[in-house]
C-alpha cells in the first residue's frame, strides 16, 4: 500500500512538470519564432507569452505577477510580422504566436488624484471635477481596443460624463488596473483610476447599505453570544465532535 | 505521434468522454452522492492526501520548531543559510525612522496600515514594503468569497464550529473566535468603503455555502471577490497616502539587545541596494508557500509566495505551527497546458458544478471539506483510474459547468464566473457549453507563525497577519475564510501594533546578532548547504538557457 501511494505522487510530478520545474526540449512537439524586444528566439508553441520569455531566459522582477490574469503586472504590446498594428495582452494570458515582437510595460506613470470619499457626495460632476480629462474625450475608441480584459472602456469614459456611476461602475468592474487604456489614450484620461473611484463612490452612496451584518455586529459588540462561546469553548473534544456532526447534517446545501 | 484533431478546444478522444458526461448530466441534477462519515473522510486522507502519503516530508533540525514535521521544501528553506553576511552590513545609521513597519502589501498589509492609523498612528510614522508591487499578492486572486456569518438562521458560533470541523479540530480556539466575530465588522467596513458585494433587488448580500460551510455565509463579488477587496482597500491607503516601497522585499528582520524586532532589512530588488528600517513594531504579512511547488503540484498561487516571512521570522525565534500541512485545492485547472494549476473557483460547485469521471459518472459529495474533496479526486484518477488524460500526460475529472445554468437558469455562469469564463476562452474552452478538466493544486499554507488574537507572537514587537501566520485554520482552512483571515487579522495587527507603540515602547539599536546565532545553530547542527533563503521569486528559466549561463554581472 505505502508503495502504491509513493507512486501516485510521483506520477503527479512527472504529470505537472510543465510548469513546475519546466518544459522540457524533448516534449516539445511544435515550436514557434518570437522576437523579445527584438531579439529572436525559438520556443515552444504551447506556452503563454510570459511563458514562453521565462523558457528563453527570463526571469521576471516585474511585468510578472498573479500569473492567472488578476493582477494586470503583465502588460505586453506586441505586433506580428508582417503586420502594422500594435496590439495589446497580458502576457499570463495570451499564448505565444509564431512572429510575434513583443515588448512589457512595466509601470504605467499615471496620475491618481486624492480624495475622502467620507466627504464627498453623490453628485454627477464630481466625477468631472476629479477626472477634468474626461471632458477631452474624442470617442476614438482606442482604451477599448488595448483593454486585454475585452471591456467597453470608451462607454463607460462616456457614461462617466453623463455622470452614471452605475454604467461605469458595471462596465469597468471586471478591471484589473493594468494601465494599458490609460497609455494609449490620446487624451490622457486615466480610465481605471476614474474607474475605481466611480465604483467607490456608487458602493458606498449608490447601492442600498446591507441590513443583516449591521444587526449582527450590534449583537457581537453587546455579547449576545459570549456565554454560549464560552460553553462551547469548554466542551470535551467528543462532546465538541458531535455538535460538529449534528451542525453538518442540518447543512444548506445550495 | 499522431496528429490530434481538435473540436472546441478539446482533441476528439476528450470530446468522446464529454459525451459520456453529457448523456448522463440530466440522471444527476439533484441527485447528489452522500456526505463521507468521519471514517471514511480519514480513510481516504490516508490513502491519497499528498500530506499523508511517504515520503516529501523531514523533521526540522534547527530552531523553536526542532523535531517538528515538515514538507521537504519548507525544511529546505528554514536549513539555509542567509543571503547576507552580518558583519558587512552597515547598521549605524537608519534610512527610514518609523513607528510601524509593515511587510506585505496584501489584504493583511493594506488592512493593518489603515486601522494603525486609524488608531492614532500619523501617516508618515507608517511604511508599506512589498517585494514586487502593492497588491501583488493572492488576496488579489481570491475568486469565492469572503465568510460572515450575518444572516439570521447563522452566527458566529455555527461559523465558530465550521472552522473547527473543517481543520479537524487542531486550529487555536482564541484565534479562530476572533476571526469569526470580526466578520460582521470586517464586512460593514468593507462595504462602507465601497466595495461591490453582490446584493440582491432589496440590498441584501446574496450569500452561498462553501465545503464543509453549514450555512449560506460566503459573501462574493462575482469570482473577483480578492480583487475588489484589495483594490478598494489599496486605493483608500492611497488616499491617505501611507509611505509606500515596492520592489524592496525584507531579507532580515531587525532585532535589538533583547531580541526584540525593530524593523528590517529591505533589498532594493533593481539596484540590489540595501535598506535599513528602524521601527517600533513590525508586522509580517508576506503571504504564503505555494510557489515552492511541495510534492511537485502545481500552484494556484502568485509568482511571489514563497515562504519568505516564515523564514525571516523563525530566525528570530519566532514559532511556527502545523507546518506539516499543506491545502491542495480541489479544483484547479489540468487543461489546456497554458492554465495547469491556475485555480478555479469552489464557488462553481456551490454554484451546482459537479465532478464526474471520465465515464460521466458522480463519484464523490461535491462538497466535502478541501482536503478531502482533494484527495477524492487524485484516488479516482490514480487508483480506480477513472480519470481523463490530457495529450501532455496530466490526469483530471471534469467538472460539470453548463449543469450551472442549467440549475440557476441560462446566463447564470456567465453573470457570477466572468473571470473564468474569460481566461477558458482565451484558450478556446467555453465552460458555459463543455465541462472542464480539473485536479488537485497546491492552494494554501495552513500552518505559518504562531499567533494570539492581538496577532503578536512569541517575540517582542513582532506582530503577524495573514497567510503567513498559524492556527486559524489548523489543519484545513476552509473556502472564505482566508479573505476573511487576511482583513481581521490585518486589522487587528494595525490596531495592536499601534497600541504597543502608543504604550511608549523603548527600542534599542538594531542588529543581525539573531542571523549569527542563526548561522551558528546550522553549523552546529551539521548542515552543510548552499542553499540561501529567503529565495524570493521562483525560477522557471528554461533548463538549456541555464546550463550555458555565465553569471557576469
Amino acid at each position: 500500500m505505502a508503495e502504491r501511494k509513493i507512486s501516485v505522487i510521483d506520477k503527479i510530478k512527472e504529470a505537472s512538470r510543465s510548469v513546475t520545474t519546466g518544459i522540457e526540449e524533448k516534449d516539445i512537439e511544435h515550436w514557434v519564432e518570437i522576437y523579445i524586444m527584438g531579439k529572436a528566439y525559438k520556443v515552444p508553441a504551447a506556452l503563454t507569452i510570459m511563458q514562453a520569455m521565462e523558457y528563453a531566459g527570463y526571469r521576471f522582477t516585474r511585468s510578472c505577477g498573479c500569473r492567472a490574469g488578476f493582477c494586470g503586472a503583465c502588460s505586453t504590446v506586441y505586433r506580428k510580422k508582417g503586420e502594422y498594428k500594435l496590439q495589446t495582452a497580458m502576457a499570463c494570458q495570451t499564448r505565444v504566436e509564431d512572429g510575434m515582437f513583443l515588448v512589457q510595460v512595466p509601470f504605467a506613470p499615471a496620475e491618481k488624484p486624492i480624495y475622502n470619499l467620507e466627504k464627498e457626495t453623490l453628485e454627477p460632476s464630481v466625477l468631472l471635477q476629479y477626472f477634468p480629462e474626461i471632458a477631452k474625450c474624442v470617442s476614438c475608441n482606442t482604451c477599448t481596443k488595448a483593454c486585454p480584459q475585452d471591456l467597453e472602456v470608451m462607454d463607460y469614459v462616456q457614461a462617466a460624463l453623463r455622470g452614471d456611476f452605475e454604467a461605469v461602475a458595471d462596465g469597468s468592474f471586471e478591471c484589473i488596473q493594468c494601465g494599458l487604456c490609460a497609455i494609449r489614450c490620446p487624451a490622457e484620461i486615466v480610465q481605471y483610476h476614474l474607474a475605481q473611484f466611480a465604483r467607490r463612490m456608487y458602493g458606498k452612496y449608490g447601492t442600498p447599505l446591507e441590513k443583516n451584518a449591521e444587526k449582527r455586529v450590534e449583537e457581537i459588540t453587546s455579547g449576545k453570544f459570549d456565554k454560549e462561546f464560552n460553553k462551547i469553548m469548554s466542551l470535551s473534544m467528543d462532546e465538541f465532535k458531535d455538535i460538529y456532526v449534528e451542525q453538518q447534517n442540518t447543512r444548506e446545501v445550495y | 505521434m499522431a496528429k490530434l484533431e481538435f473540436v472546441g478546444g478539446y482533441p476528439t478522444y476528450m470530446r468522446e468522454s464529454i459525451e459520456l458526461v453529457e448523456r448522463t448530466r440530466s440522471k444527476r441534477i439533484g441527485k447528489l452522492p452522500p456526505q463521507m462519515t468521519s471514517k471514511e473522510r480519514e480513510e481516504i486522507l490516508n490513502l491519497c492526501h499528498p500530506d499523508y502519503a511517504p515520503g516529501g516530508k523531514r523533521a526540522i533540525k534547527i530552531g523553536p520548531n526542532r523535531g517538528d514535521i515538515a514538507p521537504n521544501e519548507v525544511a529546505d528553506l528554514l536549513e539555509a543559510y542567509p543571503l547576507i553576511e552580518p558583519n558587512k552590513i552597515d547598521l549605524s545609521k537608519a534610512d527610514y525612522e518609523t513607528d510601524i513597519l509593515i511587510v506585505g502589501g496584501g489584504l493583511a498589509g493594506t488592512s493593518a496600515a489603515l486601522l494603525a492609523n486609524d488608531s492614532g498612528i500619523p501617516v508618515e510614522k507608517i511604511l508599506l514594503a512589498n517585494k514586487l508591487r502593492h497588491g501583488d499578492a493572492n488576496s488579489m486572486m481570491a475568486q469565492g468569497g469572503t465568510q460572515a456569518a450575518d444572516r439570521p438562521n447563522d452566527s458566529p458560533i455555527i461559523h465558530y464550529i465550521d472552522a473547527m470541523g473543517g481543520g479537524h479540530f487542531t486550529n487555536k480556539p482564541d484565534v479562530v473566535r476572533a476571526l469569526v466575530e470580526d466578520a460582521p465588522v470586517v464586512i460593514k467596513w468593507l462595504e462602507g468603503l465601497g466595495a461591490l458585494f453582490d446584493k440582491d433587488a432589496d440590498g441584501n448580500f446574496v450569500e452561498l455555502t462553501g465545503g464543509g460551510t453549514s450555512r449560506r455565509r460566503m459573501h462574493a463579488c462575482a469570482d473577483y471577490t480578492g480583487m475588489e477587496e484589495l483594490r478598494v482597500l489599496r486605493d483608500e491607503f492611497r488616499n491617505r497616502e501611507i509611505p509606500v516601497l515596492e520592489f524592496y522585499p525584507a531579507i532580515e528582520l531587525l532585532t535589538d539587545e533583547e531580541n526584540k524586532v525593530v524593523g528590517a532589512l529591505l533589498w532594493n530588488m533593481e539596484t540590489e541596494e540595501y535598506k535599513i528600517v528602524k521601527s517600533k513594531a513590525t508586522i509580517l504579512a508576506t503571504g504564503g508557500f505555494g510557489r515552492l511547488h511541495i510534492r511537485g503540484f502545481p500552484t494556484t498561487n502568485h509568482y511571489g509566495a514563497t515562504y519568505d516571512g516564515a523564514v525571516l521570522a523563525y530566525r528570530v525565534g519566532a514559532k511556527l505551527r502545523d507546518t506539516d500541512t499543506v491545502q491542495y485545492h480541489p479544483t484547479g485547472a489540468a487543461y489546456p497546458q497554458q492554465i495547469i494549476g491556475l485555480l478555479l473557483t469552489e464557488k462553481l460547485r456551490t454554484s451546482g458544478a459537479q465532478p464526474v469521471n471520465k465515464d460521466g459518472e458522480e463519484f464523490v459529495f461535491p462538497l466535502e471539506p478541501r482536503d478531502v474533496e482533494a484527495s477524492a479526486f487524485i484516488r479516482e484518477c490514480y487508483i480506480r483510474n477513472k480519470g481523463v488524460t490530457t495529450p501532455t500526460g496530466m490526469k483530471g475529472i471534469w467538472l460539470d459547468t453548463p449543469l450551472i445554468d442549467i440549475i440557476n437558469g441560462k446566463g447564470r455562469i456567465e453573470k457570477s464566473f466572468p473571470a473564468m469564463v474569460r481566461m477558458f476562452k482565451r484558450f478556446g474552452v467555453d465552460m458555459i457549453k463543455d465541462p472542464v478538466l480539473v485536479f488537485p493544486t497546491l492552494h494554501y499554507q495552513n500552518g505559518g507563525v504562531e499567533t494570539d488574537p492581538q496577532c503578536s507572537t512569541n517575540i517582542e514587537g513582532l506582530f503577524v497577519a495573514g497567510e503567513v501566520s498559524g492556527g486559524v485554520h489548523g489543519k484545513n482552512r476552509l473556502m472564505g475564510n482566508s479573505t476573511l483571515d487576511c482583513v481581521v487579522f490585518g486589522r487587528r495587527s494595525g490596531i495592536y501594533s499601534a497600541e504597543y507603540v502608543k504604550k511608549g515602547v523603548k527600542i534599542g539599536k538594531p542588529g543581525l546578532k539573531h542571523v549569527e546565532k542563526y548561522v551558528k545553530m546550522l553549523k552546529d547542527a551539521g548542515i552543510k548547504t548552499e542553499r540561501r533563503a529567503p529565495i524570493l521569486m521562483p525560477d522557471y528559466r528554461g533548463k538549456a538557457v541555464l546550463a550555458r549561463m555565465i553569471d557576469i554581472f
